[in-house]
């Protein structure tokens, strides 16, 4: 009570008390005006300069880190544009292979074939012989009127036997050749039809070729773009990296609901064989811990087998031979096989020990009855479902390395332009922050001189009597420059002058 | 490479090592059931194997439990009727559960005459020894009684008992004719008790008359 008191020169009144301690502070506040300002600005500028500095230090890293953001995109955009290339060469390399090495075989079957079919047309063209150049001269005697002549009569009989049978002769003659031909034309079908199809085939593979170069063409352009570090190829290679990103981060997310169910399926069978009642934290069993690891060794043979497939290129791989990366695979793929397997009898067990714990707790709540257990297949589907399940999830899970993969590198990208934007918004902040001290030291400065405006009042006026007195004596003296006087518009006309 | 993925598998198996050892604590849970044979609370019998197989049915791989008479002196092992901590495989510890429940129903019927006396104390010690031994991170002592002590002249019980880090929970506690004339003696009964076991530095001291939910034995406690 007294400490709050012991400041009233009047206890009884405070308000007097402190005007009249204001009154008294006055004088030593207007003297120390210029050092109290000083340290207020002081105070301030070492709040708001270091702020400045930071601001400034964020906006140079943002800078630099958007720079090598950008370098490592654009080297991670051209080397997946010239791992495309690649592909594309050697797929066009198989091509021309599988292609070209039989060309020479195609064009002689295509020359055989276009021969016979030319020996075949030539064949079309033969006629048959004509009729011998006898039968003009018959022709002539078959003309002979009929004259009652019994021997002319017979002659004329007799020639005309002879000119039907020549007929029939030639006619059949025509006949046979005419079919001769139809069966040469018709033999040319296959001929056609085989040509038709190589001729397709070659198509074909030409338009495949057509593909693979304009796919080429396209990844060359974007090397190019990449190389001449163009903002175009910057913005598509950023945006495919956040849609990757999104995608992968998705597909990644179905994993983990895989693995989980997959946790699940055998979390309660590694009681079994690690020790139900074994934990290594307050809530975590050994058994889950175990389960847990054996998932984690799936993902991980899965990776392997990824990477020794040449799926993904998480690992340096490149200095390992074909028969190492082989035999990684084999590995690999063994160790998963097994675990699947080691799964599969998980799944077994997990059933017997829930069916187990059913029964048991049925024969705790009621000792007479126990409920008989159905042993029909319908009962044992169930148990076949856990086991398809428990074999096929370690493999689905190895090939989360995909993703994985995509993930990964796709995720440097969108984090670095996270940071980048981070950066940024921490340097305007403290240059925000910077300019409000900044202008809290100006504004107790001000307020300040606010409180002390009376000895300021009158320190103006005397200043300002002071300043009359200096201009009228120097005025006098005709040593000052009169300021100029504003001209007319007239003058200002008649000088030339602007403005 | 192979000598790389080796090194990385021995330290994730040093680390599984390390965690495994980091956690000495027991998590198992012991639990010692006392029921009470004597005079007329024989009838209640019934509801105590129904309580035991209840019990079987909550504790896991690794858990203790035991069944032990209250008679006119029960601090004794010959009172137990029934003990089993149970093993690390779930379909093991089914087979110690199904003979367990074996054990409590042949005791059940064996039991035709009450005992004279009723102490309760000497059960609770010898309770508290064999859950002590067992170095369960979680002790329970279940009473199923009317919590009326009687001792013959020569029984002494009249001494500081030690109960530290055991939970002692009542179970269907009967009134009796005399607490139904004056249900004070009922309620200063539950109050020596609580007193005591508190003062012997029990964990915990609780009530379930109900046994309609046997799970709120268990409630308050993990």
């Amino acid at each position: 009570m007294l400490s709050g008191t012991v400041w009233m020169i009047w206890p009884g009144n405070p308000a007097l008390s402190a005007v009249v301690l204001f009154l008294i502070a006055l004088p030593f506040l207007y003297a120390a005006r210029r050092p109290m300002q000083g340290l207020f600005r002081s105070l301030t500028r070492a709040i708001s300069n270091p702020l400045r500095l930071g601001a400034r230090w964020l906006a140079s890293s943002a800078v630099l880190l958007r720079q090598r953001n950008r370098l490592v995109l654009l080297a991670h955009g051209r080397e997946e544009a010239m791992k495309s290339i690649e592909r594309e060469f050697e797929r066009v390399t198989a091509v021309v292979q599988r292609d070209l090495q039989g060309y020479p075989a195609l064009q002689r079957k295509l020359m055989d074939e276009i021969t016979r079919i030319e020996e075949d047309y030539q064949k079309c063209g033969e006629v048959p012989p004509p009729p011998p150049e006898w039968t003009k001269a018959v022709g002539a005697i078959a003309k002979i009127k009929p004259s009652g002549d019994g021997l002319v009569e017979r002659i004329l009989a007799d020639i005309s036997q002879s000119i039907d049978e020549i007929y029939d002769k030639v006619v059949a003659e025509y006949r046979r050749s005419y079919q001769d031909r139809h069966k040469i034309l018709k033999g040319f079908q296959p001929f056609w039809r085989s040509l038709q199809q190589t001729l397709s085939k070659v198509d074909k593979n030409i338009t495949g070729l057509q593909g693979s170069a304009a796919k080429i063409d396209a990844q060359v352009e974007k090397v190019q773009q990449i190389n001449a570090n163009l903002d175009k190829a910057e913005h598509a290679l950023g945006a495919s990296a956040s849609i990757q990103f999104a995608i992968s981060g998705l597909v990644m997310l179905i994993a983990i609901g895989g693995a989980f169910v997959n946790y699940k399926l055998i979390s309660l069978p590694m009681s079994a064989m690690v020790g139900g009642g074994d934990y290594i934290t307050d809530n975590l069993q050994a058994s889950e811990v175990a389960a847990l690891v054996i998932i984690l060794f799936e993902t991980l043979m899965g990776l392997f087998l990824m990477e020794s497939l040449r799926f993904t290129h998480l690992f340096p791989l490149s200095n390992v031979n074909e028969k190492m990366r082989r035999s990684m695979m084999w590995m690999s793929l063994t160790i998963l096989l097994v675990l699947a397997g080691v799964e599969v009898a998980l799944a077994v067990m997990r059933d017997l020990i829930v069916s187990a714990d059913v029964a048991l707790k049925q024969s705790l709540g009621n000792a007479a009855v126990v409920a008989p257990v159905d042993a029909s297949w319908m009962m044992k589907i169930p148990t076949a479902g856990q086991m398809i399940l428990g074999f096929t999830l370690p493999f689905a899970l190895a090939f989360v390395a995909i993703p994985l993969e995509y993930f990964i590198q796709s995720s440097r990208t969108v984090f670095g332009n996270g940071m980048v934007f981070g950066l940024r918004g921490l340097s305007l902040l403290l240059r925000v922050v910077g300019v409000i001290v900044k202008q809290v030291g100006n504004a107790l400065c001000m307020l300040y001189d606010a409180v002390i405006f009376v000895p300021l009042l009158i320190e103006r006026m005397v200043q300002g009597a002071n300043a009359g007195r200096g201009v009228a004596s120097e005025s006098a003296a005709g040593e000052t420059v009169p300021f100029p006087k504003r001209l007319s518009d007239n003058e200002r006309r008649a000088t030339g002058e602007q403005g | 490479m192979m000598r790389k993925i080796l090194n990385v598998v021995a330290v994730l198996a040093v680390c599984l090592v390390i965690s495994a050892c980091a956690d000495k604590k027991s998590h198992a849970k012991s639990v010692y059931m006392l029921v009470d044979t004597s005079g007329t609370y024989t009838q209640e019998l019934g509801r105590a194997q129904a309580l035991t197989g209840y019990i079987l049915g909550t504790l896991n791989p690794g858990d203790s439990f035991a069944v032990a008479r209250v008679k006119s002196r029960s601090f004794s092992e010959k009172d137990i009727i029934a003990k089993v901590t149970f093993d690390k495989d779930p379909l093991q510890a089914n087979a110690q559960k199904r003979a367990f429940r074996d054990k409590v129903a042949d005791f059940t019927k064996g039991v035709t005459k009450g005992s004279a006396y009723t102490d309760i104390t000497g059960g609770i010690i010898q309770a508290a020894e064999f859950l002590n031994e067992t170095g369960a991170g979680r002790k329970t002592i279940l009473i199923f009684s009317d919590m009326q002590e009687e001792l013959d002249y020569q029984t002494m019980r009249d001494f500081p008992i030690n109960l530290k880090g055991i939970s002692i929970v009542a179970l269907n506690v009967t009134k009796l004719t005399t607490d139904n004339i004056d249900p004070r003696r009922y309620l200063d009964r539950m109050e020596w008790w609580e007193k005591r076991v508190r003062a012997a530095g029990a964990e915990d001291w609780r009530r379930v008359n109900d046994l309609e939910h046997p799970e709120r034995i268990f409630d308050a406690r993990r």
